[in-house]
């Protein structure tokens, strides 16, 4: 297993967002978990990160114990995350909000950056014809694009992905997930939080359903498709 | 339901780019016209710039010149003033993160030198001025990472609030402690170093001019450091805390230890400034240290322009010589001062002169409460 997560519980103050998760991802796999507001997925993923701290269970990573691992030592380990919504820096042009995504990286004149880059680039055309605006002015689904590219820039070995498709119109999350796809066949390995259940039920491997703070089922992404529960829960069908 | 102009992502950036065209007034105007100047006129431009600083108190130019008090001694706490913005807007213009304590680190490097210096004081070691800077620089230094250490996990207002704690800290322990004099301060500090060939001391109270041509060197050597290190790995790190400190942590940023050396970057050069005071004044007392310096020194920052060290050093030189400039208002003078403050902020929140990066950071927030409430 690339990440393991096993029995992990997490508090807000005396509040309990996480009760005895474990999740576990392989590599290449594209993982999804699926869950109402409120449910902890973003809290997951701040754990996975290293943003918010553990109470019990723990994290492995290539078989390493990193549950109280520095978040930014995690990024070096290659874990990245994209972060949801508005998570891009407003006051740096894209070119800067990309170099920001390769902060970590020792590598930063050689020609796999450049090639990261471009390759990142390929990806969103539509930020290669933004390089020199600000993040702050670019639309939702750029703004999106960029916190995804940005965070492919640390050549991570696992992307966290926080709702990608949050507030984007149905044609933009179309290509958002086609990406995420594509990413992935180019060698890296996906978590994805979402909402939109059917798009990443669809395209995922393997899901998990989270519950007020709990697991409730996981299976691979097709078999939930087809859950009757999962349907009338998440999908909108009676 | 539909509208003819969009969502509220298109409205927010049809504000920022119409933002963008209102500063496209005159505050880029003259920069990009600045910029299209060939590089010796600007060097030149340059040069007469600081020729005229340095001239300033000889000159006493005649609309500028305070005809209600010694000139020379505006222009030195006009200066001191610039270079305690510059060492605070490291930590709130460029890190972001709101100190409301700064005349404590401004106290630790004014103590440091009068504890040294002084023949008088309880140490009684007498050092020269010289030797005292650079304990009055580690000193301040060193409270920035006391005060840092463990605050610096709070974020925005709760770390405003024990700054402000810590800038009461410093003048009470002043205040009662007899090692620091007490109410009483601290007498026989010494001045800078250096005689004229008559024999007479450059830097006495009778000469306050060399004060000032001090201090204005001083603030070039800083100004020229914290432009390096804006432009370094340090300077794109505080940059990116200031933005959104959990992005920066998801970048692999170690966000604590960049925090703390803004801290300790700028207590050190609120420490210098302290020194300064001190040589100058001969004396000190923990009145010089009330708390309505750490908020004159905030406005300082945010008036001019936060982020950005012209703006900043602008902001400085007007809360420090509008006040003296407009004496013979007499009791009004503060009152007119605080208005003026006021105008300003409605006008132009982002300062005098903005920093472009915050001023789009500023206009994202504020389309961001709109749209929440």
């Amino acid at each position: 297993m690339l990440l393991e997560i096993s029995d992990l519980d997490v508090y807000y103050g005396r509040i309990q967002a996480l009760r005895g998760v474990s999740l576990s991802v392989d590599d290449g796999e594209i993982v999804t978990l699926i869950g109402a507001n409120g449910a902890g997925k973003t809290t997951l993923l701040r754990a996975l990160s290293g943003l918010r701290a553990v109470s019990r269970g723990t994290v492995t990573f290539e078989g390493k114990d990193i549950t109280h691992e520095r978040a930014d030592l995690r990024v070096v380990h290659g874990i990245s995350q994209a972060p949801e919504g508005r998570g891009i820096f407003p006051g740096m042009n894209v070119q800067e909000n990309l170099e920001m995504g390769a902060y970590s990286r020792k590598d930063r004149k050689s020609k796999a950056y450049r090639e990261d880059f471009d390759r990142v680039l390929g990806l969103f055309p539509r930020l290669a014809e933004r390089r020199r605006q600000f993040g702050g002015t670019l639309s939702g689904g750029e703004q999106q694009m960029l916190t995804i590219g940005r965070a492919l820039m640390s050549r991570p070995k696992v992307l966290l992905l926080d709702e990608p498709s949050m507030g984007l119109a149905p044609k933009l999350i179309q290509q958002i997930f086609t990406i995420v796809e594509e990413i992935n066949q180019q060698g890296t390995t996906v978590l994805l939080v979402e909402q939109n259940a059917q798009q990443a039920l669809s395209r995922a491997h393997r899901a998990y359903v989270m519950e007020t703070g709990s697991i409730v089922k996981e299976g691979t992404g097709k078999a939930l498709l087809a859950d009757p529960a999962v349907k009338e829960a998440y999908l909108g069908v009676a | 339901m539909t509208t003819s102009n969009g969502g509220p992502r298109q409205r927010m950036n049809q504000r920022l780019r119409g933002y963008d065209d209102r500063r496209a007034g005159w505050a880029r105007s003259i920069r990009t016209r600045w910029h299209a100047l060939p590089r010796p006129v600007r060097w030149l431009g340059l040069l007469a710039l600081v020729v005229v600083l340095y001239l300033l108190p000889i000159i006493q130019p005649p609309i500028l010149t305070t005809p209600d008090s010694d000139f020379g001694s505006v222009l030195f706490d006009a200066a001191l003033f610039a270079l305690v913005a510059i060492g605070l807007n490291v930590v709130i213009g460029m890190a972001g993160l709101l100190d409301l304590g700064y005349v404590g680190f401004y106290a630790v490097g004014a103590y440091s030198v009068a504890v040294f210096g002084s023949p008088n004081s309880s140490l009684g070691t007498g050092y020269p001025w010289l030797v005292c800077v650079p304990i009055a620089i580690a000193l301040s230094m060193l409270a920035g990472v006391i005060l840092g250490g463990p605050t610096l996990r709070l974020r925005g207002d709760y770390l405003a609030i024990v700054t402000l704690g810590f800038g009461e800290i410093v003048r009470l322990t002043a205040v009662n402690s007899n090692a620091l004099g007490a109410a009483a301060g601290i007498t026989g500090i010494p001045h800078p170093p250096g005689k004229r060939p008559d024999g007479t001391d450059i830097f006495s109270i009778l000469n306050i001019n060399a004060f000032y041509w001090l201090a204005l060197t001083v603030i070039f050597i800083v100004v020229f450091g914290v432009r390096n290190l804006e432009n370094s790995r340090v300077g794109r790190s505080w940059l990116a805390i200031r933005e959104d400190e959990d992005a920066a942590e998801l970048m692999g940023v170690p966000t604590f230890r960049f925090k703390l050396w803004a801290f300790a970057i700028g207590a050190a050069i609120g420490g210098l400034s302290g020194s300064l005071f001190a040589g100058r004044q001969g004396f000190i007392n923990p009145d010089s240290f009330l708390l309505q310096f750490s908020i004159l020194f905030v406005a300082a920052v945010v008036l001019g322009g936060a982020g950005n060290l012209l703006g900043v050093v602008t902001g400085a030189v007007v809360i420090a010589y509008l006040p003296e400039r407009f004496r013979g208002f007499a009791d009004y003078r503060i009152f007119v001062f605080g208005l003026a403050l006021i105008i300003v902020m409605i006008f132009r929140p982002q300062g005098i002169i903005p920093n472009r990066r915050r001023a789009t950071e500023l206009a994202v927030r504020t389309e961001e409460v709109a749209e929440g409430a």
